[in-house]
């Protein structure tokens, strides 16, 4: 990773990251988050930002398929890997079938924790694509919700599984 | 024949549905404008300590640092919910009161320099003495937390309805219990922000509210602005639950850094400020003393409370009228007697939470009623239903009731439950209980003194008639109300619910309306909504009467299509006489108001409580305890409410869903917890515990057939009274399967295990 010391003397690093399918070249401090990077830099702001500890799991992304708190990431971390955001699922017109399910199940309320929860259903379902009821719960079990009780979310992404 | 309703009663997809699961939705701290600097509150590390002096040079000096401002830069004016008890400033001048109290901002380019600057502050404080506890702060010689409030006594009520004494010594059993509630915190999972921009004589704030209308009002108050000055507009808001109810300093500080700085200036609490901030449950500590005759009917009641308001007063006055006042509601006695001291703590102000000052009474109530069946050798759901709440009737505090079928709901929910079959024969460590409740549909009074109409609404159908816009300021935080208003709006005009658009929320651009809290927006905005509808209706049918020569009164409109009474063959499409409306008469616009009915008493304290109508539940529950552990398993439960009509089932049941968990989250785990500084110890979700996907049992939301007369198509509220009963039917769950029981929130594993340790000791005594 190709480091530069600016006039203040702190060092900044060049980092390409591939997002969505399409690479972003930038440079970022060493402690600059992978959520900050995503929402300052390159304004997704479809991944929230809910707590900044890794509890809520509102910054949900998937880096090389797994779900991860990018909230826990840092930037340089993430350098040569590939994320996909909540803005990557849908394709042209199409939403991804959990996102359909979402919508048809009523699993979104506020809608904050949405773009997070997803994430990790999506992973769930890539690894796992006819998963038990407990293992739904499990694999969301990092994504809280104040809303739903997670009631219809787990509907939710049993439905789009069975699809 | 048809359905009676062509949109309402149907689970259409949520209006923002799609928005949000793309991540299209933008939340206030999803919003970029040009030149936009961020802010950032200092607050006090003391829970007592005088300011001595404040110095903020050095912070001054940090590159990047735009703005730093204290109380001198900021009008003094103190806020709070009501002229009588406004105690809160922009910044502390004199002192702090609690861990979190504000005292000094800052503006900057970016986050991390406002970390920076926050830090090289530097406040000279002299400690003072602190109290955490209102039954110590309210004794002589206790700290002082405000001047004006004599052993700390924010509010202090006493109310007495028949003869409480008299029905006492007239009862066949008398029993008294004392239960303690828990400090909780609203967690919506997006934090509260707000930007704000102030150009020239207007101030702009984008923020994360429940009701941009008293945003609005209080921000105004404070500039000395005029309201028309001030445009508060709701992003998308992730979640409030009463927290987002009251403007912060977020607002207020980060107006006057944009008014400093002329640039927009974004505001932001992170997860430990808003464990600080709080506004959260209050913790009752609650005496109940009951009188009964032989078959278990309630004589009269008294309610002995205390709650630890925190520092300030924030919407305390209402919730402390609250916690008394529902008592009466759910069941029927005439005899009512309410004592309550709101103290004031060094510790971050209590508000309004989902329930307001309902659901830890109602907990202490069921839980007490349970404990009378007990005495009495009755089944806790026969009691409920010899005092259950009777349609048409009258509260001894004078709340008129219309639809009430609480009978049905605990008839119902014993059925679904399977109750006969289980209590008393589930075995060890198993149990199964039930709670009752009751809510406004809306608060029969404003917020604030005003003569306003509750809520407003105006639609507008576009010029070619392919599409209408709702413009409302009801205010949707994720239950859905542009959703069911939109519904609303369709079927009042005849329209296609697809083809609706909503402006909401918008203190420019939309008409008033007080927002969300007391659950009033579907009866009271859906009110203003519908008569918009119909205006719009009887309008569009004027102009079809013209062009299709047949009288105005032999035509209707379902589902965009106007039609001949007498001959339904005979159509016109909406949009062609919508158009052919504009084209003639200019732009088709319907509007509506609606105020609610003069309501209550003349008693003090007498608005609060009063409603057009009340929602009825009642829930059961059925648990599993480790007695090795004091692991709670909550297996299932149930929810049967009276709701009146539903709009929209799929959003009704998912408020249920919501209620539940957040009432198991309270009952079991969740509470705030502070060392003996006065810092919060457990300032972040992890700790603080709350329920996750796998901690959720199976739940079952029903309803009962019910009519309101008092809401549009019947109507009553949902999304707070299932939060009611919720904490009650977990406890006695709990305690039928411990046989002991624990009288204080939450109701811990470690509490269990302790319980029912010594139980076993005193058992092998």
């Amino acid at each position: 990773m190709q480091a530069l010391v600016d006039n203040n003397g702190i060092t900044r690093y060049l980092v390409t990251i591939k997002i969505n399918g399409d690479e972003y070249t930038r440079v970022v401090k060493a402690n600059t988050l992978m959520v900050n990077f995503i929402r300052d830099e390159l304004d997704l702001t479809g991944t929230k930002k809910g707590c900044e500890l890794g509890d809520c799991g509102s910054c949900t992304v998937l880096m090389d398929g797994k779900p991860v708190n990018s909230c826990v990431v840092l930037a340089v971390e993430a350098d040569g890997h590939e994320i996909t955001t909540i803005e990557g699922l849908a394709t042209n017109e199409n939403l991804d079938k959990l996102q359909e399910s979402f919508v048809d199940h009523a699993a979104v309320q506020c809608g904050y924790c949405t773009p997070g929860m997803i994430m990790s259903a999506k992973a769930l379902l890539t690894k796992n694509p006819h998963p038990t009821e407990p293992e739904v719960r499990e694999a969301i079990a990092g994504n809280l919700c104040r809303c739903t009780g997670y009631v219809n979310i787990v509907k939710a992404i049993l439905a789009a599984a069975n699809e | 024949m048809a359905e009676k309703y062509a949109v309402i009663g149907k689970s259409v997809p949520k209006i923002d549905g799609r928005v949000k699961v793309t991540g299209q939705a933008k939340y206030t701290g999803d919003l970029k404008f040009p030149n936009m600097l961020v802010g950032k509150i200092l607050t006090s590390p003391y829970a007592h300590a005088k300011i001595l002096n404040i110095d903020t040079a050095e912070a001054e000096k940090l590159p990047g640092v735009k703005a730093i401002i204290t109380h001198k830069d900021v009008p003094t004016l103190k806020y709070g919910i009501s002229p009588a008890r406004w105690d809160e400033s922009i910044f502390c001048s004199d002192k702090v009161r609690f861990v979190g109290d504000k005292v000094a901002a800052v503006a900057a380019l970016d986050e991390e320099t406002v970390y920076k600057a926050l830090k090289l502050i530097k406040v000279d404080y002299e400690v003072l003495p602190a109290v955490f506890d209102p039954e110590e702060a309210i004794k002589e010689g206790a700290p002082q937390i405000h001047d004006e409030y004599p052993r700390n006594i924010n509010t202090e009520i006493h109310q007495n309805f028949g003869d409480v004494e008299k029905a006492f010594k007239e009862a066949y059993h008398v029993r008294t219990d004392r239960f303690e509630g828990n400090r909780t915190y609203q967690c919506p999972i997006e934090p509260h922000s707000a930007i704000s921009i102030w150009e020239g004589n207007k101030l702009t704030v984008y923020s994360s509210t429940q009701s941009p209308h008293y945003f609005q009002y209080y921000i105004a108050r404070e500039f000395g602005l005029p309201m028309g000055d001030v445009r508060v507009i709701k992003t998308f808001v992730g979640g409030g639950f009463g927290g987002k109810l009251e403007p912060t300093g977020l607002e207020f500080a980060g107006a006057a850094l944009s008014k400093l700085t002329g640039r927009p200036v974004k505001m932001f609490y992170d997860r430990h400020e808003m464990f600080a901030h709080n506004r959260g449950r209050h913790k009752q500590i609650m005496e109940i003393t009951t009188g009964v005759d032989k078959n278990g009917k309630l004589l009269g009641v008294y309610a002995n409370f205390m709650m630890d308001g925190g520092a300030y007063t924030s919407l305390g006055i209402a919730t402390a009228y609250y916690a008394g006042a529902m008592l009466p509601l759910t069941y029927e006695f005439d005899n009512f007697k309410f004592d309550m001291i709101r103290a004031y703590t060094n510790l971050p102000a209590c508000g309004a939470q989902r329930g307001h000052g309902a659901p830890q009474p109602r907990y202490a109530f069921e839980c007490h009623l349970d404990n009378v069946a007990t005495d009495l050798g009755m089944d806790p759901i026969q009691l409920r239903l010899v005092n259950a709440r009777q349609p048409n009737t009258v509260t001894p505090n004078d709340f008129a009731v219309n639809s009430c079928e609480l009978t049905e709901c605990i008839e119902k929910a014993k059925e679904v439950s399977g109750w006969a079959e289980k209590k008393g024969q589930m075995g060890k460590g198993r149990g199964i209980g039930i709670g009752v409740g009751s809510f406004v549909s809306g608060a029969g009074y404003p917020i604030y003194r005003t003569n306003l109409p509750h809520a407003s609404a105006i639609i507008k159908v576009h010029e070619d008639g392919t599409a209408a816009t709702l413009y409302t300021m009801a205010t949707d935080i994720g239950q859905g109300s542009d959703t069911v208003l939109c519904q609303m709006a369709a079927e009042a005009m005849g329209f296609k619910y697809e083809n609706m658009k909503i402006v909401s929320a918008d203190t420019e651009t939309t008409p008033h309306d007080f927002g969300a809290y007391a659950s009033r927006q579907t009866l009271m905005s859906g009110s203003a909504v519908k008569q918009a509808g119909e205006e719009v209706k009887k309008q569009l049918l004027e102009m079809a009467a013209q062009m299709m020569e047949v009288a105005p009164g032999d035509l209707d409109c379902r589902d965009s299509i106007v039609f001949s009474l007498s001959d339904p063959e005979k159509t016109k499409p909406f949009g062609e006489v919508a158009r052919e409306f504009f084209v003639r008469q200019g732009p088709l616009v319907g509007k509506g108001s609606y105020a609610p009915p003069k309501l209550g008493g003349t008693f003090k304290g007498a608005a609060v409580g009063t409603s057009p109508a009340y929602s009825f539940a009642a829930q059961i529950s059925e648990v599993e305890i480790d007695e090795e552990t004091g692991e709670i398993d909550v297996k299932e439960v149930w929810d049967i409410h009276d709701c009146g009509q539903v709009i929209n089932p799929s959003l009704l049941h998912a408020q249920v869903h919501g209620a539940l968990f957040m009432g198991m989250g309270e009952s079991i785990w969740e509470q705030v917890l502070f060392d003996d500084q006065g810092r919060i110890l457990n300032p972040n979700l992890g700790e603080y515990r709350l329920p996750t996907a796998m901690d959720m049992p199976k739940i079952t939301s029903e309803l009962v057939e019910s009519y309101e007369p008092a809401g549009p198509w019947g109507v009553k509220e949902v999304g707070e009274g299932a939060t009611i009963p919720t904490m009650g039917c977990y406890a006695n769950a709990i305690y039928d399967a411990m046989g002991i029981r624990v009288n204080s929130l939450p109701l811990s594993y470690e509490k269990v295990w302790r319980a029912l340790k010594e139980k076993r000791e005193s058992e092998a005594k």
